[in-house]
């Protein structure tokens, strides 16, 4: 099905219109030597029952986490999502529309955007959001960007502690640019002391990224951090940037980056509303203090009326973006996440203050239960002492591969295998990092216990 | 689009009348155009839509040094919830509504099975964290579809990682650059790309920290003679890829794109085809077989994924084997067993680009709409997009002049064609009162003024029928009437929209960017 409206018949018609002999004499500029004369080796085409049915195969060859209990975590998420968004993210008024280029036939879209830029905004502590990027770690790599551009400095200190996947998709961004990535090594409580940070610190320095919940789960203090980050830097006339890496669910439970003096703070959207969808499409968030409005990367809603006075929303800045500005532009983004974003707005609504906290609050307690459970088990310790929120590291007695095969015919999922290239073999193979949402039962809790006690020599 | 937001609206009570049971209400009336409250002043606090089950653990209390405030977001009831966001999507445009002939967006049906094969739990509910054997089912789904694309563009092997087109334009620069550093060729940093190019090449050049040079572009070819003197002045050594759209934008194929190939291969340098407009050759040639060494697809154009308001994209790239080894990691591939597996072991890769290993859930959608199509329906695709288009401008060609379209000199459009209406224009209206105007008719706007001023370009894509595609033109001869007899009308533009032309110069001025708390 090619889902062509044309028949043969229309198509004799039109070429006629056309003053054109046949469809092959449209395509006549192709030259000759370029032609692809054959037919393209691919499989034939499949009517929709048959599709389906060769998707269902496909699914059913996974054993997804979500569908058993999920323990999996290290940046993505397994949250609750109530029904009402897919239902409502499937209407074809905002599945099928473009980009709100043309704001009067796009005012829902716009207006929607709006509502989640003051959503992530308050949620965050922060002044302004942009739209949306496309996910969580290339958003760091736009706020180091914001950072060069701002301050005109070169070096980027980051947190060795962020996602393995941030620090690697920032060292490669940096790679061919005037810049210096420079990593801040963790201490011994898993954490980066601000001795470290200030010890790195020069007078070229742009910025520093500290994300918490760190990838261990730990909650770091960016507040202090952030504070001997500026103190290091001195009273140089532009100001190096603290940027916040952070995790929206604990921002509704836990002090925000905005609390703690964030000048850029970035984070990965899925825990708002987004399935785990084997990694994507997820959402960028990316939100700053209002002095940074003019080199934000990305689209961005404004506030606007008609020609009567009503109120009306269009997009702004556009001279910030590629389609106008080109290589000068604060970044290449083009296509955002658009639908994503509408996820996480029609989620926090849906939610509501109440509701986030909620789930915030029953992942602390569930999570902290279960720690303490695990970490009364002979054999078994957490590996760190510092707070934590959803996630945690255990040391276990046997390697936490053999943990998670364990699991598998119990449809638990265990966590994550620290030592595995997932997350680029930051940790030992008996370290295991354990994630906990309001989704799971203490029946869930418990029976991970058991697993464990079974998996101890 | 229809506007049934609110019939009602609340007026003003006069507290100085003693009558206070007078109803706060009136009559919407005809013509009336109502704004939608935000959803920050619906809020009533107590509200709530949804709920969780009772905690069921013992609490641990939160140390105070770490515990915030609650974010200050609206409490809504379920109700209201539900019709605010029904009420929003009633103020928009979209394929499902609409025709949405937007030139280099390929605005095509989104069929209603990609979106079932992408809500299929066994799909949602995988974790990108989970090992290799618990998502066979999401690899060989990556892997077929890498087949499938390698296939499509006659290029050995595809990436799937990058985010949209734009995303893909960065990694595959990054590969290339990575491919001549490796070689000891440094200096390569220079990219060449004609001057009606999208925006995001020149913009991915600088996120790559190679500098971009326009190459002239009159009547929309690449100026062959411009591309070797610009290679002769920049030194060829110093060139590292031209960047081309291949049917470019101004709505042609380039015939002589073998022999600009050869002049950048002959300079030692890369051809990148940026396949914005893939749909219009899907099956009548292959980027391999013009001479492209890279190249991305937007799969949210060619491929039918949702463009949602603005995204999420995906674009796959695809190059030659010599660039293979530079390709972001993990790479998806099939193990001597016949399991597939995520590879990291790529020494020479330049790293990751993003997180996890892409946008699977619009790469299902991919894969999904490749497999109904299948070969002969692909190449379908191409030639009815080319047939609409070159139909449409045959049509339109009489009252709206079109510099780069002559059917006579065998200058076909491909899948588009860009008008310049100059004799209109000259009557004293502007291109964005005919864009507004179409807006009445129930039309999107094409898109204008690019790659050249006062221009619209049309893309009716493939699967619009014949009955619209008549109706655009009379619509367009109406319009083109109305600017004869009423050219007011075309100035008071939209007027069945939500809202009237807006003020855009003002939000540029004063940036509202969020709602002020109370």
């Amino acid at each position: 099905m090619d889902y062509i409206s044309i028949t043969p018949a229309q198509k004799t018609s039109m070429l006629e219109a056309i003053g054109a002999e046949t469809i092959d004499e449209l395509f006549s500029p192709i030259p000759e030597s370029c032609r692809f004369t054959g037919d393209l080796d691919l499989p034939p085409a499949l009517a929709e029952l048959d599709l389906q049915r060769e998707l269902q195969k496909l699914a059913a060859e996974n054993s997804a986490a979500a569908n058993g209990a999920c323990f999996i975590g290290a940046g993505a998420y397994d949250h609750f999502v109530p029904v009402f968004i897919d239902q409502f993210i499937s209407r074809g008024e905002f599945l099928t529309a473009y980009t709100p280029y043309q704001a009067e036939a796009s005012q829902g879209s716009l207006q929607a955007f709006f509502e989640f830029q003051t959503q992530v905004a308050r949620l965050t502590g922060m002044d302004i959001s942009n739209a949306s990027l496309y996910e969580g770690a290339s958003a760091v790599g736009e706020a180091a960007m914001l950072a060069l551009n701002a301050t005109g400095k070169r070096r980027v200190l980051v947190a060795s502690t962020i996602h393995p996947d941030a620090r690697a998709t920032l060292k490669t961004q940096l790679e061919d640019l005037p810049a210096e990535f420079v990593l801040l090594p963790a201490g011994e409580d898993g954490r980066i002391s601000p001795a470290v940070i200030a010890e790195h610190t020069d007078s070229d320095t742009a910025c520093v990224i500290i994300a918490s919940p760190n990838i261990y789960g730990l909650i770091e203090d960016w507040k202090t951090a952030f504070h001997a980050f500026q103190n290091a830097a001195g009273d140089v006339g532009n100001k190096p940037l603290n940027i916040a890496v952070f995790n929206p669910t604990a921002c509704a439970l836990l002090k925000n980056p905005g609390d703690c003096g964030a000048d850029v703070a970035v984070g990965e959207g899925q825990p708002l509303g987004v399935p785990l969808q084997f990694g994507g499409p997820y959402l960028g968030l990316f939100a700053a203090k209002q002095k940074f409005l003019r080199k934000m990367p990305g689209r961005l809603v404004g506030q606007t009326s008609d020609g009567e006075g009503r109120r009306a929303f269009c997009l702004i800045l556009q001279t910030r973006e590629q389609h106008i500005r080109g290589a000068r532009a604060t970044s290449n983004i083009c296509t955002n996440q658009g639908l994503l974003a509408l996820r996480a707005t029609m989620y926090m609504t849906a939610l509501g203050p109440q509701g986030l906290r909620d789930v915030a609050e029953q992942s602390w307690h569930k999570a902290h239960y279960l720690a303490k459970r695990i970490a009364a088990l002979p054999g078994y310790d957490l590996a760190f002492d510092g707070e934590f929120f959803n996630e945690f590291l255990v040391r276990c007695p046997v390697p936490a591969s053999a943990i998670i095969d364990a699991g598998r015919a119990k449809s638990i999922h265990p966590g994550v295998d620290l030592s595995c290239e997932k997350v680029a073999s930051i940790g030992a193979e008996n370290q295991l990092l354990i994630a906990v949402t309001e989704k799971r039962t203490r029946a869930e809790l418990d029976a991970l216990v058991d697993l464990l006690v079974e998996c101890a020599p | 689009m229809t506007t049934t937001t609110s019939t009602i609206k609340p007026v003003k009570i006069d507290m100085t009348t003693t009558d206070t049971t007078t109803s706060a209400v009136a009559p919407r009336t005809l013509g009336e155009r109502p704004t939608e409250d935000l959803i920050f002043e619906k809020s009533s606090p107590g509200s709530r839509a949804v709920d969780l089950p009772p905690l069921d653990v013992d609490e641990t209390p939160i140390p105070e040094a770490i515990a915030g405030a609650a974010p200050a977001l609206p409490e809504v009831g379920a109700i209201q919830v539900t019709r605010h966001y029904t009420h929003l999507s009633q103020r928009n445009f979209s394929i499902d509504g609409e025709f949405y002939p937007l030139g280099s967006c390929t605005m095509k049906i989104n069929p209603r099975i990609n979106e079932y094969a992408a809500s299929l739990p066994g799909f949602t509910g995988s974790h990108p964290m989970q090992q290799d054997e618990d998502v066979q089912g999401c690899l060989r789904l990556l892997y077929e579809t890498r087949e499938l694309l390698q296939e499509i563009a006659g290029l050995p092997e595809v990436s799937l990682q990058p985010a949209a087109g734009a995303h893909g334009e960065y990694t595959a620069l990054k590969v290339i650059r990575a491919y001549y550093k490796d070689r000891g060729e440094h200096q390569r940093n220079k990219v060449l790309a004609p001057e009606n190019a999208h925006g995001t090449n020149a913009a991915s050049c600088t996120s790559c920290g190679a500098g971009a040079i326009n190459i002239k572009a009159p009547g929309g070819y690449t100026d062959i003679d411009d591309l070797k003197r610009v290679i002769d002045a920049e030194g060829p050594e110093s060139i590292m890829a031209l960047m081309i759209t291949n049917p470019n934008t101004a709505g042609l194929f380039d015939s002589k794109i073998d022999e600009i190939a050869d002049i950048i291969h002959d300079a030692g340098a890369m051809v990148y085809l940026d396949g914005a407009n893939m749909n219009a050759i899907l099956g009548r040639t292959r980027p391999g077989d013009f001479g492209a060494d890279a190249m991305h697809y937007n799969t949210h154009k060619t491929f039918s994924t949702p463009h949602g308001c603005g995204g999420p994209g995906s674009g796959p790239i695809a190059v030659r084997d010599f660039l293979a080894p530079y390709l972001p990691a993990p790479q998806v591939v099939k193990t001597s067993d016949g399991r597939y597996a995520l590879d990291y072991d790529r020494p020479k890769s330049i790293g990751k680009v993003r997180s996890f290993v892409g946008q699977f859930g619009v790469l299902v959608r991919c894969w999904t709409y490749i497999r109904a199509c299948g070969p002969e329906g692909l190449r379908n695709i191409a030639e009815t997009s080319v047939l609409n288009a070159n139909y449409l401008a045959a049509r339109l060609a009489e009252r709206f002049e079109m510099p780069y379209f002559d059917p006579a000199k065998g200058k076909y459009a491909a899948h588009e064609f860009v008008t310049v209406p100059r004799t209109l224009l000259d009557k004293g209206v502007t291109l964005n009162d005919i864009a507004k105007r179409l807006i009445d008719y129930d039309v999107h706007p094409p898109t204008m003024h690019w790659p050249v001023r006062d221009c619209l370009m049309v893309e009716p894509t493939e699967t619009e029928d014949l009955a619209t595609l008549d109706r655009f033109v009379d619509v367009m001869s109406m319009i083109a009437d109305e600017i004869e007899s009423d050219p007011d009308t075309l100035r008071r533009a939209p007027e069945s929209a939500p809202v009237e032309r807006l003020d855009i110069v003002a939000a540029d001025r004063k940036p509202i960017t969020v709602h002020p708390m109370d």
